[in-house]
């Protein structure tokens, strides 16, 4: 297969997860969404990789891979702690910092 | 035959996606990811990328996904709000801004130009993709990225600790919505310092010091006060 399948794929994986991004309102599914869009860059960096037959894209996907797991153990963690303090599980209720 | 396997991986990939931005229940968001992710490692395999293929069933879908699933199970799973946000408008409005950025990814993807972009990419070099080509790689050329990525798993790791940890001690049942801290002397017997040595059932030496078993001896045996 082409690469350009591969990007294609990838787009759009990306557009469905930013528009998940938008449109979703619990920060659980929202981090789901934002899982998408990092999965879609991953698929980008990858497929790149391959076209020019080099690792380095490899390493970059794996670094990604690290910063998206470190961006669920936060993020869970932020649901965990508003669970604990009864606050709703709504994103647009977490307004007190609007100023 | 690679072409079957990329519109299964590739079909199986975008409808996982939409699957995880349209379902109301967010268990089954959580196993749509699972499913997206799963195809995408067969297309990281087609890609020749097979540790970042095997990287991508074990850490993703097994040990974040567990997370996932761990937190929904303990927040409940019935916590999508039954309004939109924002309203119809608002969300129509992000549709569309979803599918022109699409577009605009089609276009500076597709329309870059890029030579390699029409061919099936370089020539394949035995190693490529390995898990000993990758960590020669992040060991030599990459080793400054590979600390510095240790380090901020351990700081995420320290602040989801931080953010999740129980607050304040036990709450009031009198007051539930209050912070309350239970003094530690209320809930130990008396006589009692809460050292290990009691925890296990051990008599505590110093008992017999403190003020309270003082006075007690000195009113149950007045005579004895001279000792002192």
């Amino acid at each position: 297969m082409n690469i350009g399948w591969y990007l294609t794929v990838s787009a759009l994986v990306f557009s469905i997860g930013a528009a998940g991004v938008l449109t979703r309102r619990s920060p659980l599914v929202i981090l789901l969404c934002l899982e998408l869009m990092l999965n879609a860059a991953n698929l980008a960096l990858i497929a790149f990789s391959r076209m020019w037959g080099n690792g380095d894209g490899q390493i970059f996907a794996i670094i990604v891979m690290v910063v998206a797991a470190c961006e669920v153990c936060i993020g869970l963690g932020l649901v965990v702690a508003m669970f604990r303090r009864r606050l709703p599980i709504d994103v647009d209720e977490m307004r007190e910092l609007h100023g | 035959m690679a072409a079957v396997f990329f519109f299964i991986a590739g079909i199986g990939a975008i409808a996982g996606a939409i699957g995880v931005a349209t379902v109301k229940n967010p268990f089954y968001a959580v196993l749509a990811l699972v499913c997206h992710l799963l195809s995408l490692a067969a297309l990281f395999l087609l890609l020749r990328a097979e540790f970042i293929a095997a990287a991508q069933v074990v850490v993703y879908a097994g040990a974040v996904m567990v997370l996932y699933v761990f937190v929904v199970a303990y927040v409940g799973s019935d916590t999508e709000p039954v309004r939109p946000a924002g309203g119809p408008g608002l969300r129509a409005a992000s549709i569309v801004f979803a599918a022109l950025l699409a577009v605009e990814l089609f276009i500076a993807v597709l329309g870059s130009g890029l030579k390699g972009i029409d061919a099936k990419g370089a020539p394949y070099n035995p190693g490529f993709g390995t898990p000993g080509a990758i960590g020669e790689l992040l060991l030599t050329r990459f080793l400054f990225p590979f600390e510095a990525a240790s380090f901020l798993l351990l700081m995420a790791a320290v602040g989801a600790v931080v953010l999740a940890r129980r607050r304040g001690g036990l709450s009031d049942p009198a007051h539930p919505d209050e912070e309350y801290v239970q003094p530690i002397a209320q809930s130990l017997p008396e006589g009692q310092f809460g050292t290990i040595a009691e925890g296990v059932g051990d008599t505590n030496p110093t008992a017999s010091l403190q003020p309270a078993a003082i006075t007690a001896r000195a009113e149950a045996d007045p005579d004895d006060e001279k000792g002192w």
